[in-house]
């Protein structure tokens, strides 16, 4: 029988950040592949589907680039913040407060022609997702109230005002009562990025924060005050490096970025303020920023990953018949899959040594 | 290199190998702990094992108590070869351990937390209790609970635990590290009424003159051999160190040289409440430090000296109102945070290195930028990482930090290398006034006298130093004054020439012309 130990690493893997991930997705596919063939789908079909369909045709690559976008944008934000050990995974309703703010200028705006307008709805939107993640900072730094609590009931709390606004004030008053708001006008909408899809010029928003996270977490003083207050608190209270400040600067960076995400699909995929915003892209980048090692570059990959996993999901509904949750299922899988396989960041596997009584 | 043994009293004794360990060999993956160790521990004797950190010493200790298993070699209890599979197959044996730290539950009496090892009816165990401490000299109550009892009195009920299983052997680690200078010749008295029982004690620490005194064997390792086994009783100190270490060790030069005339560092009539359960209040406490001098603080530990140090380090802030409490300079810093009492001139090395003095997973040079000033190192909030790169490796030269480079992870350096590099950090900001706690916690015998050598150095450029430490002949060595915290309070200064039993009795709460301070040792 193999005899096998897990042994602390004495110095830092070079290899673990990608076989990590790797180790995840693999487990995903088998097991999610496996799990599906149980309820009676072929596995051949679910894979064709859900890896090979979305890959096949402009459409597809339209689409996973159009829900890369969102993720790579929310999770640099988020990685930022988990990097300082500030754990907001209220992204969720940051994305909506952000979009609500940006689908009110558009609305106010409806007949502008200006240029600014679409600038002017992502500042909007970026300081609307910041103001409600501070909301969270200032009870963690003023309450010491658990942030992971605190942003994610706020995220129910920004979905009842989405629903009240969409039903009531922003409504469109020639919409028949439809609880969505006036179809945006040009002016307030991201150009498409590949003619004939849905994908759209916000993907380099997304693309931008990747460059400006990198920029802020490895080359700034404040980025490295950001890790060494995640690694270690007490080197950080040593140094005199302030907490509070690494409260506010990590949920207000994670909140802007979300914010403006939520820009990004009013003025973008749905064109208007409505009820179901995003399909979980707060959450599924939480899983991103973590699959992507909390690496700018690998967030892109992860980002990239889990856009093919909902576009995949679409297509195997359809095709393969699987049920609607399939996707959200695999998706907790790769976390899931993926925490186990963290261990072998601090660890390494050997075959025990057969040891002769002495 | 083997002195044969003389020990007259014991002479008769020799051949009586009650343990016998023949070339035990244990390898880790980046160390070889253990590298052929042979040694015999024999009835009535009290055998020294002596070494630095690392030196291979709990290893080996480790093993005999079966808590690890060796790689090859043998071990002979009583003739017969054995291989103790765990603590448990250990004390079947006859082979008991008194750890240094101690594994009592506080809210616990003496006797239920002994019944876990001893399961016997508490009225009965009482009653052993008391009967063992009487024949030892070991007293202790046996309905007390452990929360009340102080650190002697603890070490007293683990050393009865281990008693009352009545093993033939037992091994004291490093024993005398948690006791007040005044509690030592009592535990020593004790050790030896057990040699003359007829058990074997293996006695486990780095200071020479304890072992000289006590011990009638000394089994020197370095590097995870055996260097030596000698009669430490006619073997001078200066042999024994240089066995230990490999070269001989220069002792610090000082010389007399005047102190500024207004403190550097000022603490008026400081008082604190705890801040938790665990924590100890700071009562009136009063202290100044001027430049050039080295004021030591001594005490057995946990007494308040780490949240006084956190007060002067900023780690922990006074309210606004309070900030006059603590002065730098004639500044009152009460209620900055660290970074701010280090832009006017404080520097800190504090007792945990890792995760405090320095963050494990980060290299040496990012360390290196952990207290480095903003304004120099990364202007405009960039980093210049040439330029803290250069700092580390200055650092590294100037105080011969034994490691990779400046890339290399602070994890990755020994104790008392990584103590060098902090040390080094600090002093290279040039500070007015230089906290140190616990300078020489765990560090070898080298880097101990290269590293107070730096202190004395230091105080002599016209740096104020203060120096926290529980090793009192630490703070006799280097330290122009001595205050003692005892419960919270600070008491008056003691100049040289010091007066060690002073010293050592009020570490105890004893203050000379006066009644016994609060309760017990």
């Amino acid at each position: 029988m193999l005899d096998l130990a897990l042994v602390p690493r004495t110095e830092r893997s070079r290899s673990a950040p990608i076989v990590v991930p790797l180790i995840a997705v693999v487990l995903t596919l088998i097991c999610g592949t496996l799990l599906l063939s149980l309820i009676g789908k072929s596995p051949a079909a679910v894979v064709h589907s859900f890896f090979i369909q979305p890959l096949s045709s402009l459409n597809g690559i339209g689409e996973i680039i159009l829900k890369a976008g969102p993720l790579i944008l929310i999770a640099q934000g988020l990685a930022i913040g988990y990097r300082a050990n500030v754990w907001n995974i209220g992204a969720e309703g940051q994305l909506i407060v952000g979009a609500i703010a940006g689908a009110t200028l558009a609305i106010i705006f409806e007949t502008s022609n200006s240029v600014f307008l679409l600038p002017a709805m992502m500042l909007a939107g970026a300081a609307a997702g910041a103001a409600w993640a501070g909301i969270a900072a200032f009870l963690r730094v003023r309450f010491s109230a658990s942030e992971i609590l605190t942003s994610f009931m706020l995220s129910s709390v920004a979905l009842q005002l989405l629903y009240y606004l969409v039903t009531g004030p922003l409504r469109d008053p020639m919409g028949m009562n439809f609880p969505q708001s006036i179809v945006f006008g040009s002016a307030a909408l991201f150009d498409v990025l590949i003619p004939g899809t849905r994908s759209n010029m916000s993907i380099f928003v997304g693309l931008a924060a990747t460059v400006l996270a990198w920029f802020f977490m490895s080359r700034t003083i404040h980025g490295f005050r950001l890790v060494v207050g995640g690694m270690a608190p007490d080197a950080a209270r040593y140094a005199g490096y302030s907490s509070a400040r690494a409260i506010w600067l990590s949920l207000l960076i994670g909140g802007a970025c979300a914010g403006l995400a939520g820009v990004g699909e009013v003025a973008g995929p749905l064109g208007m303020l409505q009820r179901n915003l995003s399909p979980g892209y707060g959450y599924a980048a939480i899983i991103v920023a973590f699959l992507g090692g909390l690496n700018p570059i690998g967030i892109v990959f992860a980002a990239l990953l889990m856009a093919l996993l909902y576009v995949g999901g679409d297509f195997a509904v359809v095709s393969a018949g699987v049920p609607n949750a399939s996707a959200t299922i695999l998706q907790g899988m790769l976390l899931v899959f993926y925490l186990a396989a963290s261990l072998l960041f601090t660890h390494r596997i050997v075959r025990k040594s057969v040891k002769v009584a002495a | 290199m083997t002195v044969p043994l003389q020990h007259p009293k014991h002479a008769a004794l020799q051949n009586d190998g009650l343990l016998v360990l023949d070339g035990i060999t244990k390898a880790y993956p980046s160390v070889v702990a253990n590298d052929g160790v042979s040694v015999a521990f024999r009835k009535g004797h009290i055998h020294a094992i002596l070494g630095e950190n690392g030196a291979g010493k709990s290893t080996l200790m480790k093993i005999i108590f079966g808590v690890t298993q060796p790689d090859s070699g043998t071990m002979l209890w009583k003739g017969e070869a054995v291989a103790p599979r765990g603590p448990a197959h250990a004390r079947a044996l006859g082979i008991g351990m008194v750890f240094q730290h101690f594994s009592l539950f506080e809210t616990m009496t003496v006797a239920e937390n002994i019944s876990f090892a001893l399961p016997l009816p508490l009225k009965e165990l009482s009653a052993k209790i008391r009967d063992l401490g009487e024949r030892l000299d070991l007293v202790v109550d046996p309905g007390q609970p452990v929360h009340d009892l102080s650190v002697g009195e603890r070490q007293r009920v683990e050393i009865i635990r281990c008693l009352l299983q009545d093993p033939e052997l037992i091994i004291m680690d490093e024993p005398t590290a948690v006791l007040p200078p005044s509690g030592i010749p009592k535990l020593f008295q004790t050790l030896r009424k057990l040699a003359d029982d007829g058990r074997a004690i293996v006695f486990i620490s780095h200071k020479l003159q304890e072992i000289r005194e006590l011990c009638h064997t000394a089994t020197i390792m370095r590097a995870g051999r055996v260097v030596a086994t000698v009669d430490p009783t006619v073997t001078p100190e200066s042999e024994l160190a240089r066995l230990m270490v490999g070269s001989a060790i220069p002792a610090p030069k000082r010389d007399s040289h005047g102190f500024g005339t207004s403190p550097a560092l000022k603490i008026e009539s400081l008082d604190l409440p705890a801040p938790d359960p665990f924590a100890v209040a700071l009562r009136d406490v009063s202290l100044e430090v001027f430049p050039g001098e080295i004021v030591g603080i001594a005490g057995v530990s946990g007494n308040g000296q780490s949240e006084l140090v956190k007060v002067i380090s900023g780690e922990t802030r006074l309210g606004a109102s309070g900030a006059g409490a603590v002065r730098l300079g004639g500044e009152a810093i009460g209620s900055l945070r660290a970074g701010g009492r280090r832009a006017r001139g404080m520097a800190f090395v504090p007792e945990d290195r890792l995760g405090r003095g320095a963050v494990p997973s980060l290299s040496l040079a990012d360390n290196a930028l952990l207290t480095a000033p903003a304004r120099s190192f990364a202007p405009k909030g960039l980093v210049s990482f040439s330029k803290v790169k250069d700092l580390a490796s200055a650092i590294i030269a100037a105080y011969d930090v034994r490691c990779g480079g400046p890339d290399a992870l602070a994890r990755s350096l020994s104790g008392g290398n990584l103590q060098k590099f902090i040390v080094g950090r600090e002093t290279a900001l040039d500070p007015k006034l230089l906290i140190v706690a616990q300078p020489t916690w765990g560090v070898d015998v080298g880097a101990t006298a290269a590293i107070r050598q730096k202190l004395i150095d230091l105080a002599k450029k016209g740096a104020a130093v203060l120096v926290v430490s529980d090793d009192l002949d630490e703070l006799l060595e280097i330290t122009d004054r001595i205050h003692v915290m005892f419960r919270g309070r600070l008491s008056d200064g003691h100049r040289a020439p010091f007066d060690r039993n002073a010293i050592g009795l009020a570490m105890t709460g004893f203050i000379a012309g006066e009644e016994r301070a609060t309760a017990h040792a």
